[in-house]
């Protein structure tokens, strides 16, 4: 399990804290929404947890181990990161999955890890583009190239931070179905950062609400209320039904 | 398994390349072998490199002409890698001991032990007086370089503005030195930053040679780490990479092995930044082929700018520095157009 337990940060020693006494927790398997404003530490909270950002209170905890006290490459072999932007190289697609391995990889690369890097292709429709350079892919297909790295890490847990961001409906819709299915597959818990409610609401089945650096409300989806997401995003809305599904309707 | 793939071609292709790029190394080691004023066979002089042909071969190629080509593919896939290293762990394309400033340092202290302790004129002894000096003021840059990171968390780009900075210090440091210099203490000032391949001793080489090879096998053991920072400083923290200790590490081993190098030959500036650039259009952006690549075209650029400097106007030799430079801009620029954005 990964325990975040009263995390507080801030970029300088007396500066303003951009979280303030955060505190969650995420089983492998869930698919956890982290939401709020745009500033409201979303981002910040999951680069703490994967040693990006230094915490300047609180810990982070997975299987009961504090991250802080663990070896760089042990917790690249539990967690797993995708940026929000990545500036598209010009790497090949295989190469540039197949640096996913390098938590593992001790003097080189094995026949083991190329295995994974194939197969992890295959499993997310990116075989064709194996020998294709990251800078002449589209936004979707970046993305999903980014995913296949995070996931040839074999992680217990990824963060996603914004990663439907720059893609069309349609495949903002299918990224999500992949990283779902994976996830259940896999048993690997996610937390991703977004901004679309509808989304979140459709695929997530865990939701962190984060207001003014705080902890509004965690929870099921039982805790995504009109009443939430009015003080949460000062936005009045209502939750209908449409064929079966919830659908939030700003008003 | 990928043997077959498109990945597996490319990896059979970049061998291919670092295969062409080694042919072409011990092509142009052969014609330099032949090139000078004593001229006979090239069956005859490689006898002489294994001590098999007449005295007198035996002498020109062990004692002359091996000597300055070992130099110059040590020295060259020297400063090659380290360019190669310093543009992945500072993530900027213009990185090289240049930009950081570790040759303008080696360059002032040449011109503090030539001027102010009379070193460099006369004797052996001397001349390792200008090699440590030369060593000791290019190392003191790039540890000024990575106080000023540590005391003020400085990211990589500034810390290349600091080493520009500290170029211009060095620079102008150096030029008032030369302008009170006597006419003979600048004339042998001059003559070092020149850049010469023929006055390293076997015990000059032989240290070269741990140096590169020992931090070369460094390296090459990182190249993974290499690829992950080109991947950005985020990426690589959560593939468990600690980038601050990387890059000091790494800034301090690069800085030792240029140092070394600019202390025993000069200032040759170029084949740091070009090398890498090169062998990137030929190889990718993978550091698994980057790394030794830029080894291979940095002594061929060596290699090659010593071959025209002996032979354009011989018998007398140009100084190879001056030539690196005037050879490699022209083919760095056109492979950059040639190339379009890509890989830049």
């Amino acid at each position: 399990m990964l325990e975040v337990k009263n995390l507080s940060f801030a970029y300088s020693k007396n500066g303003r804290r951009i979280l303030d006494g955060v505190s969650f927790h995420l089983e492998q398997g869930q698919f956890m929404a982290v939401l709020g404003n745009n500033g409201a530490g979303k981002s910040t909270l999951i680069k703490c947890i994967d040693r990006i950002n230094p915490v300047t209170g609180g810990s982070v905890l997975i299987d009961g181990e504090r991250v802080g006290a663990m070896q760089r490459r042990q917790l690249a072999q539990s967690v797993a990161y995708v940026p929000q932007n990545t500036q598209p190289a010009h790497t090949m697609v295989f190469d540039a999955v197949l640096l996913g391995r390098k938590p593992y990889i001790k003097w080189g690369v094995t026949a083991e890890d190329e295995r994974i890097v194939a197969e992890t292709l295959e499993m997310l429709n990116l075989k064709q583009l194996e020998s294709r350079y990251l800078d002449e892919l589209s936004g979707g297909e970046l993305q999903k190239t980014m995913l296949a790295r995070a996931l040839v890490q074999q992680p217990k847990y990824l963060l996603l931070d914004e990663p439907t961001s720059s893609l069309d409906p349609n495949n903002q819709h299918e990224m999500l179905h992949v990283i779902r299915d994976i996830a259940q597959e896999k048993n690997i818990g996610v937390a991703i950062v977004i901004h679309d409610l509808n989304l979140a609401m459709r695929h997530c089945d865990r939701f962190l609400f984060i207001k003014d650096a705080k902890v509004f409300s965690f929870g099921g989806v039982e805790t995504v209320t009109p009443e939430t997401i009015e003080t949460v995003y000062d936005l009045r809305v209502d939750i209908i039904e449409h064929k079966g599904i919830r659908v939030i309707v700003p008003y | 398994m990928q043997n077959n793939s498109a990945y597996g071609k490319n990896k059979y292709r970049n061998f291919l390349m670092l295969t062409a790029m080694a042919v072409l190394l011990v092509l142009f080691a052969l014609i330099s072998l032949k090139c000078g004023s004593y001229s006979t066979s090239v069956t005859e002089l490689v006898k002489g490199i294994f001590g098999a042909a007449d005295a007198r071969i035996n002498a020109v190629v062990q004692g002359v002409r091996l000597p300055r080509i070992y130099t110059a593919v040590i020295c060259g896939a020297g400063l090659g890698v380290t360019g190669c290293v310093l543009q992945a762990i500072l993530n900027n394309p213009l990185a090289s001991a240049s930009t950081l400033g570790i040759s303008q340092g080696a360059s002032f202290g040449a011109a503090f032990a030539i001027m102010v302790l009379g070193a460099g004129t006369a004797g052996l002894a001397d001349s390792f007086l200008v090699s440590a000096c030369a060593f000791l003021s290019s190392m003191l840059v790039s540890i000024i370089i990575l106080a000023l990171s540590k005391l003020r968390a400085i990211g990589p780009e500034a810390m290349v503005l600091a080493g520009v900075a500290l170029s211009a210090l060095f620079t102008g440091a150096t030029t008032l030195l030369q302008y009170f210099a006597s006419e003979t203490e600048l004339a042998s000032f001059v003559f070092w930053t020149f850049g010469d391949l023929g006055s390293t001793t076997r015990s000059d080489i032989a240290l070269i040679s741990v140096v590169v090879a020992v931090f070369f096998v460094y390296f090459i053991f990182n190249r993974w780490t290499y690829n992950a920072l080109d991947a950005g400083e985020h990426t690589a923290v959560s593939l468990g990479i600690n980038v601050g200790k990387t890059r000091v590490i790494n800034i301090l081993a690069c800085s030792f092995v240029s140092a070394t190098i600019v202390s025993y030959i000069g200032l040759i500036s170029f084949i740091g930044l070009c090398a890498p650039h090169i062998v990137r259009r030929l190889v990718g952006t993978n550091y698994v082929w980057l790394i030794p690549g830029s080894a291979f075209m940095g002594a061929v650029l060596m290699l090659g700018g010593d071959l025209v400097a002996r032979t354009v106007i011989s018998p007398v030799i140009l100084p190879i520095g001056a030539i690196t430079s005037f050879l490699g801009a022209p083919m760095f620029l056109y492979l950059l157009f040639k190339g379009g954005k890509k890989r830049a």
